[in-house]
């Protein structure tokens, strides 16, 4: 009984914690967002009024934008701004950043998406494989498979991969999301182009969007794959050599039971904070196969903001990296709390 | 005819500096009945248990002139065919239940896992089994405690759960190492009870492996003690304290005994053996 009444009073305020902790730790990332805005040599008037305005003028946007109160108040202002969903405007588009950004997530999202699906359903398998046979010629693959994702890097796989694939084999598509003729086809209804054209019932251009994403998606999917089944492994071996293990043998569990139900069933949780880690660094990561593929995602849109200088577009991606990173993190752990029954206690 | 016996087994490491055996040579004999292995650490009782149970994993190796159970030999039994006597016909406990259950499975499930794995029963029959497995251990409310996870029951009611589950599909043997060492003094007692019941009723033969000459004594009907991976001295239960082997001798002396005083306690003295 006492348990049931502790379970009642401790969940409201675990989420109100959890609510704070999360509240705080965006404020912080507005502000580094902030700071870097003020920080960086470019004039936020400049970009406005142009290099041949005069110096009244230019005064008078300064004011205008509110560049002459102090930091804070500054800082407040661009707060209440973000959380009313405005990230200014893009000099290098000429349309408001949170439109822009609407645009080019999804790509990103759909991108990523799909390699951590590739990442997982891999990885892990390879990764409970190579404890159960450690030290085993197949341990040995794999694990050069794992040094290989860390060691080679994504703009020359991709290449390789556009040359193999696309140039010789004509097996998946080129570069961008669809093919040309099908580009705007599709009416964008969540933004991901699989599941948009699946609704619109439009096999072609699901047929197309699919031949160009599989080929960026395995790529990223591959570097998530080395990282989980790494740790997959490390994790394997540490329950393998527990004694409950011992016990289930004396039970005569057979041996893919151990590894699956005794084994593998005390780390899911754990690999869910791994999987979260390296889909949130496929999101954020994703610029150099994005600028290879000619990917229209966060990532190139990022880049080409940096070289046009385009303040409001960089601050405004490196926000919504931030709190993806941020909220892929804080939602993994509160799933593994909410999982694990050690945690629950 | 005897349920367990076993002449001349020997288990071998590889080391660095060439093969160490760990098992030295062991030959005995058991029938339905308590025998008491007793030794220091690293005397190789632990490993003796496991090598019964086909559980010394490569690189270690075992070899014996005879391990025969229940008439059948072991030695050259495949995997498949011993995890079929594992759990069913001979059974261990294990030394702390805070790391030999699994952390995230249910007690229920994990006692049910027992006979699931051996799939003779129906679901509704392995629950029913499982509860009075639970009862067996004098655990209050079974229905209750099946439901929780390891972490949230005590020691000794973990222990109790390591019983049950090893007892449940009634094995002929059962090996229990150091099955009392990770509980608390105050419990101890009940958890041997409990075994030494479930020998009388069931006729289970019981190898009890542990450090504590005392308890030892007290529970089993025979002992025998280990040194450096061989038997240095079998005697009966009652006997242990008129044992002629300087090391059981030395053992016994180095006892601290409540109603005597000494200056300083003996310890073992290796040169004599």
């Amino acid at each position: 009984m006492k348990r049931e009444t502790e379970l009642t009073l401790n969940r409201p305020i675990a989420a109100l914690n959890f609510l704070l902790t999360l509240a705080v730790t965006f404020l912080g990332l507005l502000a580094i967002t902030f700071l870097i805005g003020r920080v960086v040599p470019i004039d936020p008037v400049l970009a406005v009024v142009g290099d041949r305005a005069s110096t009244e003028t230019y005064e008078a946007v300064r004011l205008q934008m509110g560049l002459d109160d102090p930091l804070i108040v500054q800082f407040a202002r661009y707060v209440w701004q973000v959380m009313q969903g405005d990230l200014g405007m893009s000099v290098s588009t000429g349309r408001a950043v949170s439109e822009d950004l609407g645009r080019v997530f999804p790509a990103t999202l759909e991108m990523a998406t799909l390699g951590i699906i590739i990442g997982v359903a891999i990885g892990v398998p390879m990764g409970v494989f190579a404890a159960a046979r450690q030290g085993k010629w197949v341990d040995q693959v794999i694990r050069v498979i794992g040094l290989a994702g860390y060691a080679i890097p994504a703009f020359w796989l991709g290449l390789v991969g556009l040359v193999i694939f696309y140039a010789n084999l004509r097996w998946v598509g080129g570069p961008g999301r669809i093919d040309l003729f099908l580009d705007g086809m599709v009416p964008p209804r969540s933004g991901l182009l699989l599941i948009d054209s699946a609704i619109d019932g439009n096999w072609e251009a699901f047929r197309s969007a699919l031949s160009h994403i599989i080929l960026p998606a395995t790529i990223l999917g591959f570097f998530a794959l080395a990282y989980i089944a790494r740790m997959t492994r490390s994790f394997m071996l540490e329950q393998l050599s527990q004694e409950f293990i011992t016990t289930a043998r004396v039970k005569g569990v057979p041996e893919r039971l151990i590894l699956w139900r005794h084994a593998f069933r005390p780390i899911w949780m754990q690999l869910i904070t791994v999987i979260g880690l390296s889909y949130a660094g496929l999101l954020e990561g994703s610029v150099m196969i994005e600028t290879v593929f000619s990917w229209p995602g966060i990532g190139n849109y990022l880049t080409t903001a940096l070289l046009n200088a385009d303040m409001n577009a960089v601050l405004g991606a490196t926000l919504v990296i931030g709190a993806v990173f941020v909220g892929i993190n804080k939602g993994s752990d509160a799933l593994y709390r909410l999982l694990d029954p050690r945690a629950r206690a | 005819m005897s349920l367990l016996s076993v002449e001349n087994l020997r288990v071998t490491f590889p080391s660095d500096q060439g093969p160490v055996e760990v098992v030295r040579g062991l030959s005995f004999e058991l029938g339905r009945e308590r025998l008491g292995i007793v030794g220091e650490s690293g005397s190789g009782k632990s490993m003796t248990g496991r090598a019964v149970m086909g559980l010394i994993a490569s690189p270690g190796q075992v070899t014996a002139d005879k391990l025969a159970f229940d008439g059948t030999d072991l030695r050259d039994m495949s995997e498949s065919a011993l995890r079929k006597l594992r759990g069913a016909r001979m059974s261990m406990i294990l030394q702390d239940p805070k790391f030999s259950l699994n952390p995230v499975i249910r007690i229920g499930a994990q006692i049910e896992e027992a006979m699931a794995v051996h799939g003779a029963l129906t679901r509704s029959q392995r629950c029913a089994r499982m509860l009075d497995a639970l009862d067996a251990v004098r655990i209050d409310d079974p229905a209750r405690v099946a439901r929780l996870y390891p972490h949230e029951v005590s020691g000794g009611m973990g222990q109790r759960v390591m019983i049950a589950m090893m007892v449940v599909m009634e094995p002929a043997l059962m090996i229990a190492d150091e099955p009392t060492s990770a509980l608390d003094v105050s419990v101890r007692g009940q958890v041997l009870d409990i075994l030494d019941d479930l020998v009388k009723r069931r006729g289970m033969g019981l190898m009890l492996i542990s450090h504590d000459l005392n308890m030892v004594a007290r529970w089993c009907d025979r002992i025998l003690v280990m040194y450096q991976g061989a038997i240095v001295e079998e005697i009966a239960a009652g006997q242990l304290y008129a044992a002629t082997h300087p090391y059981t001798r030395g053992l016994v002396a180095s006892l601290p005994r409540i109603d005597e005083s000494r200056d300083r306690l003996p310890v073992l003295d290796r040169t004599a053996l």
